[in-house]
């Protein structure tokens, strides 16, 4: 759609004024402008910052140590000086939840950054280039997507062993045949069109391209992708946190948390409600923000 | 339409054979001998040739799998390094198990599911549809096993309505059930008011109702028909998702179903058996995939999928 834009003419104000941007300010200045308009996107969006804010300031305004037991309020419930609560060695569960947010999300960006970015390089290589490339490297990926949800990621830990670095690894790589799927799919999309022919005729490299041309185009579904695999990698890692299979206790990972507490539902149901909660919370602020983005950036693929 | 199915069977090979590998290259990339494993560090080296004899360690790689791949078609995973038992006399029973709850909570997402979208598609934009969509997010956001978490502490711990733990009776599937269907049904309800919102806005429709139909025949005959074929496909994505999500949800209620199998062994470094749990997953999802594919071309006789 972006591609079309540009193709038409523009008068020479609008040609001075778009010359200065780069082709990825210019793409992000134009997702910003989409994005602005759904408001379910701008509300997730909010609650992403609001989320990343207390995440990262939270830590040092709670007021007890998330590692010292004082057992003389052992299974407490919520009160005016624990607002969560406290768990079975006397910790307050708020502040444990609070760290806890940054390390469970810590670990669901991070995991897709690095998974996101290999697939994308993976996607455009395989979209651009075609042919047996393309052929092998899907081949290679299907295989990869074989293994339904966390059975991957399982398997991988199984090898690695479990830790909060091996959770970030096998999440990623659990994110790679999603990513490179799309961004083959919109490769192929873009690499036909006038343009990319135009630059190829006046003798642009590959690479140029490839980076220049066709990635700032293809920026609007990666996004997209990346903020609902966020959501789905949060749930995967604190999955695996749960079954005692990724961050180990006793970091307050919420994953991590819910493991703990759950021998202790009989005497104290409050230390697995509010990190499932906090949890629910941060996955639904990026799922609201994806599916909004996607409404606002391809009216087509309403779903 | 044979044509068809045949040659989705032959490009099946090559995935499958990936996954084989993939799946006996997680032995050989795990840490450690595997005879130590077996026999413990402090063996002596006697039992340890022995060990490695017999399992064919010292064969090269490719034998070893081309063993491995003619060995596992034949279903045979070789025996258990915790048990000694022959791993598929373990995994068949733990199977079934897990199989039934996947089944189970696909059927509860499917009826929960296309109700929830039915009516969110017909009354669109009225405080059900909205109400419904909201639930559905919330299905969509929330973790599983914290659901189930949840479940049981209210209608078994505290309502005492259920068991909290176990499966096989009626009343101990109640809740995993829900538990580990509730994101299918989230799913299936969204993709089904999506869908039949646009087959709605389609030119038969509209010339259905100007024929004078009755609207309920217009929905329920004309448009549900078509607006169904989307959904098939989530849903038999869901089912592979809904097995190796069953780890979750056993681990919740205590159900001995393959996923505790998996994480137990995992643990016990009993890697025969991981393996072959991980390789038959992934196969069943492979088929059921292919089923997807067969039912939607016959669903949808317009769709040419070459």
């Amino acid at each position: 759609m972006t591609a079309e834009e540009r193709v038409e003419p523009l008068d020479d104000d609008k040609r001075k004024k778009k010359k200065k941007d780069s082709p990825f300010k210019r793409s992000l200045k134009d997702f910003y402008r989409k994005l602005k308009k759904n408001k379910s996107a701008m509300v997730g969006g909010y609650l992403i910052i609001f989320l990343i804010l207390v995440a990262l300031i939270g830590p040092y305004l709670t007021q007890y140590d998330i590692r010292q037991p004082d057992y003389s309020i052992k299974f407490e419930g919520p009160s005016a000086e624990h607002w969560f609560g406290a768990d079975h060695h006397g910790r307050d569960v708020f502040s444990r939840v609070i760290h806890g947010l940054g390390i469970t999300m810590k670990i669901g960006l991070l995991s897709t950054l690095f998974g996101g970015l290999a697939g994308i390089l993976i996607g455009i290589i395989s979209g651009y280039y075609g042919r047996k490339v393309d052929a092998v490297i899907m081949r290679f990926m299907d295989v990869l997507l074989a293994f339904p949800g966390i059975l991957l990621a399982l398997a991988l830990i199984s090898i690695l062993g479990a830790s909060e670095e091996n959770v970030i690894i096998a999440v990623s790589i659990f994110a790679v045949p999603t990513f490179a799927r799309i961004v083959r799919g919109s490769t192929l999309a873009t690499k036909n069109l006038e343009y990319i022919d135009a630059m190829k005729a006046l003798g642009a490299s590959d690479i140029r391209i490839i980076f220049k041309h066709i990635l700032p185009n293809i920026l609007s579904p990666i996004i997209v992708q990346a903020s609902l695999f966020i959501a789905s990698a949060i749930l995967s890692a604190s999955g695996l946190s749960f079954i005692g299979m990724g961050v180990q206790p006793p970091s307050p990972e919420l994953g991590a948390i819910l493991s703990e507490g759950r021998d202790f539902m009989w005497d104290a149901g409050h230390i697995t409600l509010y990190p499932g909660l906090v949890i629910m919370l941060l996955v639904l602020a990026f799922n609201v923000f994806g599916d909004g983005l996607r409404d606002a950036l391809d009216p087509k693929m309403k779903k | 339409m044979f044509q068809f199915i045949v040659r989705r069977l032959l490009q099946l090979i090559p995935v499958l054979l990936g996954v084989t590998i993939l799946v006996f290259s997680l032995m050989h990339l795990t840490p450690g001998n595997p005879a130590h494993i077996i026999a413990g560090e402090s063996a002596p080296a006697d039992t340890i040739k022995q060990i490695e004899e017999r399992l064919g360690l010292n064969d090269p790689i490719p034998v070893q799998y081309f063993n491995f791949l003619k060995d596992a078609i034949m279903l045979d995973f070789g025996n258990s390094w915790r048990t000694s038992l022959e791993v598929s006399e373990e995994l068949w029973p733990k199977f079934w198990v897990t199989f039934e709850l996947a089944v189970y909570s696909t059927i509860f997402s499917i009826f929960i599911g296309l109700i929830a979208g039915i009516i969110s598609a017909v009354r669109q934009y009225s405080f059900s549809d909205v109400s419904i969509m909201l639930v559905a997010l919330f299905g969509l956001s929330m973790p599983n096993f914290w659901l189930g978490l949840m479940l049981m502490q209210w209608f078994a711990i505290n309502l005492g309505w259920v068991p909290a733990t176990g499966w096989g009776t009626p009343q101990q599937v109640v809740l995993p059930v829900i538990t580990l269907g509730t994101m299918g049904a989230a799913v299936v309800a969204r993709m089904t008011r999506s869908s039949m919102l646009d087959v709605i806005s389609q030119d038969y429709i509209r010339t259905a109702r100007a024929k004078g139909l009755k609207e309920s025949i217009v929905i329920y005959r004309h448009a549900l028909k078509n607006a169904l074929i989307p959904v098939v496909t989530v849903v038999g994505l869901q089912f592979g998702s809904l097995l190796a999500g069953a780890v979750l949800t056993e681990s919740v209620f205590a159900i001995n179903g393959m996923g505790k199998l998996v994480i137990d062994r995992i643990l016990a470094r009993d890697f025969p058996v991981v393996q072959a749990a991980v390789l038959v997953i992934a196969v069943v999802f492979v088929f059921v995939n292919l089923l997807v594919d067969i039912s939607y071309k016959f669903l949808n006789k317009r769709i040419d999928l070459d």
